[in-house]
């Protein structure tokens, strides 16, 4: 495998990254509403949410991103594989960061709200000052633990025919006929991302396993 | 039933609460509670585990709803939407057993918080007030450092000094030093005391009966969710009346 080849890989890692962050932002985005609305008391709205939770975490990503890509064509929207692809990860992301944090807020101490409320803070100023700081903190691990899953789930893209780094590397091995060399690049390229964010969030894990004793 | 002590005053009582009655699905925890607290008085409330005394406490800042029964708290009265609710928050300041300082604040941040967010004092403001009131709970030398840093006696001290930041009216104290180690009780008491001396209205849910006989001026005995007996602490320790407040004192006075 020459230079040549090898940039055309970065490419690829390029929009894996692109599409990781874009997702994980704009997920989180979302799934800071999902968590609030599911955590709203509010039961017609935590019962809405909740659905939404259970369809994205109980269908595949593959499925989630055809039907975005395929199903939006077919109602009339038309969108090139890079925002479909996009708005398909935000989607699921919104719904797995949403749960994770649901969970987080949930966590935090009965105590620390009804304090809130005795001293009067209002609902924003409840979760913005005193309730998500602190299940933000809870919520670490296991959001970097998502953020790893997410970036490997960028590779699904490859299917609706979106050039990331599974398809660079696809498209690459079938021009030199090196699966073996092309594809341990590539693997060794998403470990070279993942693996730092999965020794820091067990890192952050062991943190506050010590902190909380 | 003893009522002698406020009936006869005419101000605005500074609590009220008539006919409160309270469920938990179909349990009853509140019982037609029938109470009035006038500006300055300093009531101690007690009774067994379970009787409805966190409870009662609870439904004046609204931290629990009601379904019957009004509830004054000065001058205002607590209705069931949110701007009543927040108006009365700002009148009663709450003291919790298990302190709920904010364990991501340190002490001063968690002074400044609620004048800032809800009285909407300004940083320098806010940082001043706070700064006089840690003075006054004698901990001011602490106030850069996270809760998790200080013992169970100076945390409560801190809570009452958070609570106090917001100039509040009366205060309401929830076994405050239940969750203290014994040694650290006296300094938390104290405190208490001194509040009381300078005149701020109180109800404190507490077993503390020394503290009761120094600075209550009526003391409520509550059993099942309701209003037992009550009476000036000289009158309720020699002389209870009821049956069960002879039981209850008995044991509490026992333990010690
Ligand atoms: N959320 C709840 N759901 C159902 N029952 C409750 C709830 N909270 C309190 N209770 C019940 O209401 C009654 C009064 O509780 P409360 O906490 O007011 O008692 P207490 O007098 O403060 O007792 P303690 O001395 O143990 O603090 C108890 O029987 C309790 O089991
Ligand atoms: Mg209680």
């Amino acid at each position: 495998m020459g230079r040549e080849e090898f940039l055309f890989l970065l490419a690829g890692l390029k929009w894996t990254v692109a599409l990781s962050v874009v997702a994980f932002i704009c997920g989180s985005v979302a799934g800071l509403m999902v968590a609030l609305a599911r955590t709203s008391g509010i039961f017609i709205v935590e019962r809405l949410t909740a659905g939404y939770i259970a369809v994205f975490q109980g269908t595949p990503l593959l499925m989630q991103l055809f039907v975005v890509y395929y199903g939006l064509a077919l109602i009339g929207i038309q969108m090139d594989a890079w925002a479909a692809v996009s708005v398909g990860l935000t989607l699921h992301a919104s719904a797995f960061l949403g749960e994770i944090w649901r969970g987080s807020i949930e966590a935090v101490p009965r105590g620390q709200t009804e304090a809130a409320k005795a001293l009067s803070l209002g609902y924003v100023s409840r979760m913005k000052d005193v309730v998500l700081p602190q299940a933000i903190r809870i919520s670490l691990p296991a959001t970097i633990g998502f953020l790893v899953q997410l970036i490997k789930g960028t590779s699904l893209a490859s299917i609706v025919g979106f050039t990331e780094l599974t398809r660079a590397g696809n498209i690459i091995s079938n021009q030199i006929f090196q699966p073996l060399t092309v594809f341990g690049v590539v693997g060794a390229l998403y470990f070279l991302m993942c693996c730092p964010l999965t020794i820091y969030g067990a890192h952050l894990e062991r943190k506050f396993l010590t902190a909380s004793r | 039933m003893n009522q002698t002590i406020n009936s006869a005053t005419t101000t605005e009582p500074m609590i009220s609460l008539s006919g409160v009655e309270k469920w938990y699905g179909a349990f009853k925890a509140l019982d037609n509670i029938n109470m009035s607290v006038a500006k300055g008085e300093k009531i101690v409330l007690c009774g067994p585990s379970g009787s409805g005394k966190s409870t009662l406490i609870r439904c004046i800042n609204h931290l629990e709803a009601y379904q019957k029964g009004d509830i004054h708290v000065g001058g205002i009265m607590l209705g069931h939407g949110s701007k009543t609710i927040d108006a009365v928050r700002r009148e009663v300041g709450m003291v919790f057993q298990q302190f709920n300082l904010f364990p991501h604040l340190t002490v001063l941040q968690n002074c400044m918080l609620a004048p800032m967010r809800s009285l909407g004092l300004d940083k320098a403001q806010a940082e001043d007030r706070a700064r006089t009131l840690l003075e006054r709970v004698k901990i001011s030398e602490q106030a850069e450092k996270y809760p998790a840093q200080l013992s169970g006696g100076q945390q409560q001290r801190v809570a009452i000094a958070r609570a106090l930041c917001m100039r509040p009216k009366a205060m309401l104290f929830d076994e405050p030093t239940s969750a203290l180690d014994p040694e650290m009780v006296k300094e938390v008491l104290d405190t208490m005391i001194a509040l009381a001396e300078e005149g701020m209205t109180m109800i404190c849910v507490t077993h503390e009966m020394g503290f009761a006989r120094q600075v209550a001026d009526r003391v409520i005995f509550m059993a099942s969710g309701a209003i037992v007996e009550e009476a000036p602490p000289a009158e309720f320790f020699s002389n209870p009346k009821h049956e069960r407040t002879r039981k209850f004192l008995g044991e509490i006075l026992g333990r010690h």
